[in-house]
């Protein structure tokens, strides 16, 4: 053990985009003390959202997915630590103790470890992947590279990219989900039945309604048993059944941590207000939602580590958190973007076609789907395609718009021809 | 002078720009941002900054001429 580093510091752990962009935010807000940016993983920091898509189909390299090189770091004054796994959190001695035993001082730290990857719960000896990480898309890479059939298990956002993806490589694939509809879940039965027959259109096979029983073999020879008794053989098997708060190390520390790390309004920890939490790891208290929420997106992480510095270097003007949920997935020659909370919808109306190309040169389909809540308030919208429409659906969720403003609003939207291509001013 | 510059090759359309500073940023129908000026005020800085840094796919920077 090494004694421990006295300068007073704000100590991030995790290197993901969450605490990366914590640490370049609170420059941005002229923090001028010690930052520690504590990373697990000896890979530089690197983006998530192209694991899945172009990283894994190889169409990009490893350096067009980093988020912070050496160089960078150095010049803004990040003290990056990579390979260095945070053990527990002492929230009296303000320290954060390393696997190895080393203890880092802060006056403040973020918690930013994210979420992990559901692990599979069916073992075989090998060739069954989930994606989380850069080594687990290098590793299916691996595996697809050397052909065969791919089966999905999950029929949600990142079992459908992988799908997409894996087909366009080539592959004959299968997903399996125990619902009838996955992509119902978020967006309602009615529009997740298209996503369904998105998969249709592009050749994957979907087995939803059953459930997997077991996967036994291996790598390039694996049997998948289906509970409705049917068998599937398939040489590489996703798993993509979601993700879980890593939030584990945090057991000791005497923090609230329920599903993520508790925190207010101002994304502090609620029993100790000089840890803070960003990213898919932080439950804060939504005063627009009136309850408290965790978010796995980009965006989210993006946003809330804006907060973050800010409320770190501004303590006497703190800002409450409460952004519009915005995520996106690319699916075949799908663009889908989802604003706000359509889970929570109790209605919905579709505006466009899904079933053939319907944009201004008619290469595409396009769509928005609006939804409401029960007071009448349009709380949310998924749309394919579509630009205008994720404009104005986006700043009409921001600005609280009535269901029935938005759906005349997205209608004129639709009516309106192509605007002429502009010039930059 | 600030100017802003956009890589329109890289642009996905996600429109955090347009949330972001929306007195500079437009996405056109084909999904590709459009730069509503090309110089900004110092007043427009920190939204432009925030637009910036929220880019999924890093395809906005500022530049001080």
């Amino acid at each position: 053990m090494t004694p421990a580093d006295r300068s007073a510091a704000v100590v991030i752990v995790g290197a993901s985009v969450g605490g990366v962009r914590t640490a370049q935010a609170l420059r941005r807000e002229s923090y001028e003390g010690r930052i520690v940016l504590i990373g697990a993983e000896s890979e530089l920091p690197y983006d998530k959202p192209p694991l899945s898509k172009q990283f894994l189909a190889g169409q990009w390299a490893a350096e067009r997915v980093g988020l912070l090189t050496e160089a960078a770091a150095e010049q803004a004054g990040i003290d990056m630590r990579l390979g260095s796994v945070a053990d527990h959190l002492a929230v009296a001695e303000h320290q954060v103790v390393l696997a190895g035993g080393d203890r880092i001082d802060y006056d403040v730290v973020v918690v930013a470890t994210g979420s992990l990857a559901r692990a599979s719960p069916w073992a075989a000896e090998s060739g069954v992947h989930v994606l989380r990480t850069i080594g687990d898309s290098r590793a299916l890479a691996d595996d697809l590279a050397k052909g065969g059939p791919v089966l999905v298990v999950g029929g949600g956002f990142i079992g459908a990219e992988v799908a997409a993806t894996t087909r366009a490589l080539g592959h004959e694939v299968t997903i399996v989900d125990p619902l009838e509809v996955p992509v119902g879940r978020v967006l309602g039965v009615e529009v997740g039945a298209l996503f369904t027959d998105l998969h249709h259109r592009n050749g994957v096979t979907t087995h939803f309604g059953s459930g997997v029983e077991s996967v036994e073999g291996r790598a390039g020879d694996l049997a998948v048993r289906l509970t409705d008794g049917e068998t599937l053989h398939a040489a590489t098997v996703v798993v993509g059944i979601g993700a879980r708060p890593n939030d584990g190390w945090l057991a000791s520390s005497g923090l609230l941590v329920e599903d993520g790390v508790v925190c207010d309004e101002f994304c502090r920890a609620v029993d100790a207000p000089e840890v803070f939490a960003v990213g898919d790891v932080a439950r804060w208290m939504h005063l627009g939602h009136g309850e408290s929420c965790r978010v796995e997106h980009w965006t989210n992480a993006v946003e809330q580590a804006s907060c973050v510095a800010h409320n770190i270097a501004h303590p006497d003007e703190l800002r409450s958190y409460r952004p519009v949920e915005y995520v996106w997935s690319d699916q075949y020659d799908w663009k889908i973007q989802i604003v706000g909370r359509p889970t929570r919808a109790t209605r919905h109306q579709l505006i466009g076609d899904l079933a053939r190309p319907t944009g201004p040169d008619a290469t595409k389909p396009r769509a928005v789907a609006l939804y409401a809540d029960e007071s009448g308030r349009f709380t949310a919208a998924a749309i394919v395609n579509w630009p205008k429409a994720l404009i104005a659906s986006r700043k009409m969720i921001a600005a609280g718009a009535s269901f029935d403003e938005a759906v005349t609003a997205l209608r004129q939207v639709a009516e309106t021809p192509p605007a002429p291509a502009r010039t930059p001013a | 002078m600030a100017v802003v510059k956009a890589d329109f090759g890289v642009c996905q359309g996600y429109a955090n720009c347009v949330m972001a500073a929306p007195s500079v940023y437009d996405i056109d129908d084909d999904g590709t941002v459009v730069l509503l000026k090309a110089e900004i005020s110092e007043e427009e800085r920190a939204n432009v900054e925030e637009a910036v840094n929220s880019c999924p796919v890093s395809a906005l920077s500022i530049e001080d001429e």
